[in-house]
């Protein structure tokens, strides 16, 4: 179906952006890689007067060390961070999660910074930002502000984005010594989204037991969030099997579950307590043969 | 209100004026008469539309035109130099990776994509690398034959699958 007519601009600064954004009073849309918006233009889910494409200014895509972290800008595609090698250097759970997302052709148009601010409850990124102890930098008339992944999904397709900001980049932390990182999702067949997808960043210490655990699960509920169930009969143990299975029955507490033609809610949260045990198991593997 | 957008299509420089809701597959197609770009699914999901975009493969039902300003894009009608067929195209027709043929143009674009990340790719890697795009007639298998064929033949002739 065609989209509705829309009036389309292409500003090369992020202060036009906003600048344009206040002028529709928030009417207007974001366009990055488009792949959420077009979607739902085409279905005329969406009906925006104005669609900005953010598309064009310089800087706002690329991947670069920044205290401690990765800075990754909102319009780097899914396949450059698959691609890029300080990504798989220092925080390979964005590399490998990218892998993960839609297909080839999806991934080259797909970025970060339109999957975070889309807040689809099915998205991959969205856990994995999360699981890496993320935030995103938004900009808005009254400057800018950074927003922990953590506060920053709200609900179904709502974020913490006033309708005047726009997302500019994402910060990751770098995986550190004895850290291993893994994403594990079981998708839905026909359009690769999570039905269950778990992330999970786990640091051992010295002496082998957990010294921190961070895991976010993704697909089952009404939005991204962090497993802090599993987290905490993680923290302190030692990671064998029957820890981790024991830590992987609390994937969905506090998670508000959802129940589609896909997955019913009773197979979701199995689902996700099979994924969790298999994205921890991973991420301890790597952690351990990583000085 | 219309905007005017220039851009390079197989080679070639267009300038026209578009409506920011025009889809570049519509584009290709309805503007330009460039019909070996299918459209199917118009979802994002089947990958018929699929054409190269400044070197990387993308659905074109998933893109305006107007983000295409200033870019480049090569679609199927763009393989073949002087009347010689892409080691791909030869490859579908060598294996019969092809039955009804709807699908093939966005199957040879996603293929090309794989083949310059990856040009000596496994069966696995090549039926990864095609997972967005669906093909009703074939079962794959052959469409993944015709993919290592081009592959082996263009290690052996480096300068077979490189256009103009
Ligand atoms: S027509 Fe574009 S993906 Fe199917
Ligand atoms: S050959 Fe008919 S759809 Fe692929």
């Amino acid at each position: 179906m065609f989209p509705v007519e829309f009036e389309y601009e292409a500003p090369t600064t992020v202060e036009e952006a906003i600048r344009l954004l206040a002028e529709s009073g928030g009417e207007a849309k974001i366009l990055a890689g488009g792949h959420s918006l077009l979607p739902m233009l085409k279905l005329r889910l969406a009906q925006p007067p104005l669609v900005i494409d953010i598309g064009r200014i310089a800087g706002l895509s690329g991947v670069s060390e920044q205290d401690g972290g990765l800075r990754i800008g909102a319009t780097t595609t899914e396949t450059a961070i698959q691609d890029s090698e300080l990504v798989q250097r220092l925080c390979p759970l964005l590399s490998e999660t990218a892998a993960h997302i839609g297909d080839q052709q999806v991934r080259n148009r797909g970025t970060i910074g339109g999957t975070l601010a889309h807040g689809d409850p099915a998205a991959d990124m969205t856990a994995a930002v999360l699981a890496a102890g993320g935030s995103v930098t938004v900009q808005g008339p009254n400057g800018e502000r950074t927003i922990p992944a953590d506060d920053l999904f709200l609900d179904m397709m709502t974020t913490a984005l006033e309708p005047d900001e726009v997302l500019t980049s994402v910060w990751v932390q770098t995986e550190g010594p004895r850290t291993g990182s893994a994403y594990e999702k079981f998708a839905n067949a026909a359009s690769g989204y999570a039905i269950a997808g778990v992330a999970s960043v786990i640091t051992l210490a010295a002496d082998g037991t957990v010294a921190r655990a961070r895991i976010a699960i993704t697909g089952v509920g009404s939005k991204a969030t962090r497993a802090s169930g599993v987290e905490a009969a993680l923290q302190g143990k030692r990671a064998d099997d029957q820890t981790i299975a024991a830590a992987a029955e609390h994937a969905v507490e506090g998670v508000d579950l959802i129940g589609d033609l896909h997955a019913d809610e009773s197979y979701r949260e199995h689902l996700a307590k099979v994924i969790a045990r298999r994205s921890i198991q991973r991420a301890v593997g790597r952690a351990a043969t990583k000085s | 209100m219309t905007r005017i957008i220039t851009l390079r299509v197989n080679g070639k420089s267009y300038e026209n004026e578009v409506s920011p809701r025009l889809l570049l597959v519509h584009y290709l197609r309805d503007v330009l008469g460039l019909t070996g770009t299918h459209i199917a699914c118009d979802t994002s999901q089947c990958g018929a539309c699929t054409v190269m975009f400044n070197g990387e493969s993308v659905k074109s039902c998933t893109m305006l035109a107007v983000q295409a300003d200033g870019g480049e894009v090569k679609t199927v009608e763009g393989l073949a130099t002087n009347g010689k067929l892409h080691p791909l195209q030869q490859g579908f027709w060598e294996k019969h990776g092809l039955q009804c043929g709807f699908c093939t143009p966005g199957m040879l674009m996603s293929s090309l994509n794989l083949l310059q990340r990856n040009p000596d790719p496994t069966p696995d890697e090549i039926r990864h690398a095609l997972e967005g795009n669906l093909c009703r007639c074939t079962g794959y298998q052959n469409i993944v034959a015709a993919v290592q064929w081009a592959a082996q033949e263009m290690k052996a002739k480096p300068a077979a699958g490189v256009a103009e």
